[in-house]
């Protein structure tokens, strides 16, 4: 991340502001940032998001490819996660820099999308135990203002609403095998149903309360922090915590009922806003990064 | 080369622009606010996003630091969903390292170096979309970037690609005509004194055919050259107006 140096006397105001509900910038505990989502912003690949939450940015490409299935699972379809922590957001960053923020990241964003729970894997598969779509999701970090794992997951969701696949035809050829034809149809595409997807919820615990969307300040004033991945239905898919200090039994069932708060107010707002943008269709102007 | 039509008999390419036509071109200045520059800029299809970071203390190896003038220091990489088939490493391999050097040169041609000595101005550059044309875009995104930056420059830097099909050069080459074994020239200006910051070229041209396709990168490259004025005239403009207000 960016360094952020924040002095005794700093951590002392953040600290007092919260324990009376208030942040530095105005905000309760549990508000989110000013959060500005757009999908389809890259033309190249099958689904695309951006995802702005304050100063922390966000871009997803999604590609689906045709692979093999892995051995254990033959009727399922899979995902493949891949972080670029990229320079642009801090020059610490450069060149291998970045690999073990992005290690990290990729793994628990493995945990957390990559089940039949989340996503329906087997609507993925196109032959049991021969071919299945691969869904490449390509996570690149722009801008890091704290709060990545919420940013991200926000904007997974929404790549994954606009991720548009190929409709595939199975037939068998002359020697007995199978080919696959791809529909060249723009309009012949199958979506996935985002449903179940969950977001993570990060919560920092800043002295005896937990804070929602904490920025870079908010984090280096806090001894640890909760990472809970919550669907739209409010259960809760994953939970870890990371942080170098130690979080009590209680504070964790705090942070929990907490996180699961917001985590569920999270979805419909975001189902809206995506079917909205949808429902605009070709008159949609796309902005990116111009606007 | 037969195939693709690249030039057809009335003139027109694949996408259907004249010969001497450039790609749109739309860019942003001040993208993020956490950088000390940052500028989009997109021609055609071709996306780059550039951040500059600097002038600030040497990172790193204090011994690298020079002692009359900054180090810059770039890094070219690419999304890894910017082109049709999936890349692996966003950068590090080969041809990466390549543009970052060929980005590096170009800059320490027109940066102002000498007032900042002892300390490095960090470019990066990344491709969301890949449409051919990578480094021009990538330079004339960085430019951008580094004027917004407040970093001195003598000149604008813009950078074309042109190429020579038929005994016409086309400017501004998309990927299709890059891959479709067209002999491409990479050009690099400083469009107020006319002097080139960097030429490159690996693909077999005839000697006669050398000055003409120069010229015509030239011309393309002042072209550009409105257009990112054009650009730092209004964002000058709109900054101004909102600390006026």
């Amino acid at each position: 991340m960016a360094t952020v140096q924040v002095s005794e006397a700093e951590k002392v105001y953040i600290l007092h502001g919260i324990r009376d509900d208030l942040r530095v910038d105005g905000r309760s505990c549990e508000d989110y940032r000013h959060m500005e989502v757009e999908t389809d912003v890259v033309s190249n690949t099958d689904g695309s998001a951006k995802v702005t939450l304050g100063h922390t940015a966000v871009l997803v490409g999604v590609k689906a490819e045709i692979g093999k299935p892995k051995p254990m699972i033959p009727n399922e379809g899979y995902l493949e996660f891949f972080v670029d922590c990229s320079a642009n957001a801090t020059p610490e960053f450069e060149g291998r820099g970045g690999e073990e923020l992005g290690t990290e990241l990729s793994n628990t964003l493995y945990k957390v999308f990559n089940n039949q729970h989340s996503l329906d894997l087997r609507s993925l598969c196109i032959s049991p135990g021969e071919h299945c779509w691969v869904l490449y999701v390509d996570v690149l970090l722009l801008q890091c203002d704290g709060n990545l794992y919420d940013a991200i997951s926000v904007a997974i969701k929404a790549a994954l609403f606009n991720t548009k696949i190929p409709r595939v035809h199975i037939s068998s050829d002359d020697g007995g095998g199978k080919e696959i034809e791809l529909s060249d149809d723009p309009y012949d595409r199958m979506r996935l149903d985002v449903e179940n997807v969950p977001c993570i919820v990060t919560l920092c615990k800043i002295g005896h309360r937990q804070v929602v969307d904490a920025t870079l300040q908010e984090k280096a004033c806090s001894v640890a922090s909760l990472i809970i991945s919550v669907t739209h239905k409010g259960i809760i898919t994953c939970t870890r915590k990371v942080g170098r200090g130690s979080l009590d039994p209680e504070s964790i069932c705090e942070m929990t009922e907490a996180g699961k708060r917001v985590g569920k107010a999270l979805h419909s707002p975001l189902m809206k806003l995506l079917q909205q943008e949808e429902s605009l269709g070709k008159k949609r102007q796309k902005v990116g990064f111009l606007g | 080369m037969a195939g693709l039509e690249l030039l057809t008999d009335q003139g027109y390419r694949l996408d259907g622009r004249k010969a001497t036509e450039l790609r749109k071109v739309q860019a942003r200045m001040g993208v993020f606010a956490q950088a000390d520059g940052s500028a989009y800029l997109e021609q055609g299809n071709t996306k780059a996003l550039a951040v500059v970071y600097g002038p600030h203390e040497m990172r790193g190896s204090r011994s690298r630091a020079l002692h009359d003038r900054a180090v810059i220091n770039c890094q070219y990489s690419m999304a890894t969903f910017s082109t049709a088939e999936r890349k692996r490493r966003p950068h590090g391999d080969r041809k990466s390292t390549e543009m970052s050097l060929h980005l590096k040169q170009t800059f320490e041609a027109a940066v102002m170096t000498q007032l900042f000595p002892r300390s490095q101005i960090d470019i990066y550059v990344k491709i969301l979309q890949s449409d051919g044309g990578n480094y021009s875009v990538c330079v004339n995104a960085a430019t951008l970037a580094v004027i917004d930056a407040g970093i001195p420059m003598r000149d604008y830097v813009c950078a074309c690609t042109v190429g020579f099909v038929d005994e016409t050069p086309l400017a501004d080459l998309c990927y299709a005509e890059e891959s479709g074994g067209v002999s491409s020239l990479a050009l690099a200006l400083l469009p107020r004194g006319g002097q080139i910051a960097l030429v490159q070229m690996d693909a077999r041209l005839h000697q006669d055919h050398l000055e003409t396709l120069i010229e015509a990168a030239m011309t393309a490259c002042k072209g550009v050259s409105k257009v990112l004025d054009e650009v730092v005239r209004q964002h000058l403009q709109e900054a101004s107006v909102l600390s006026r207000e």
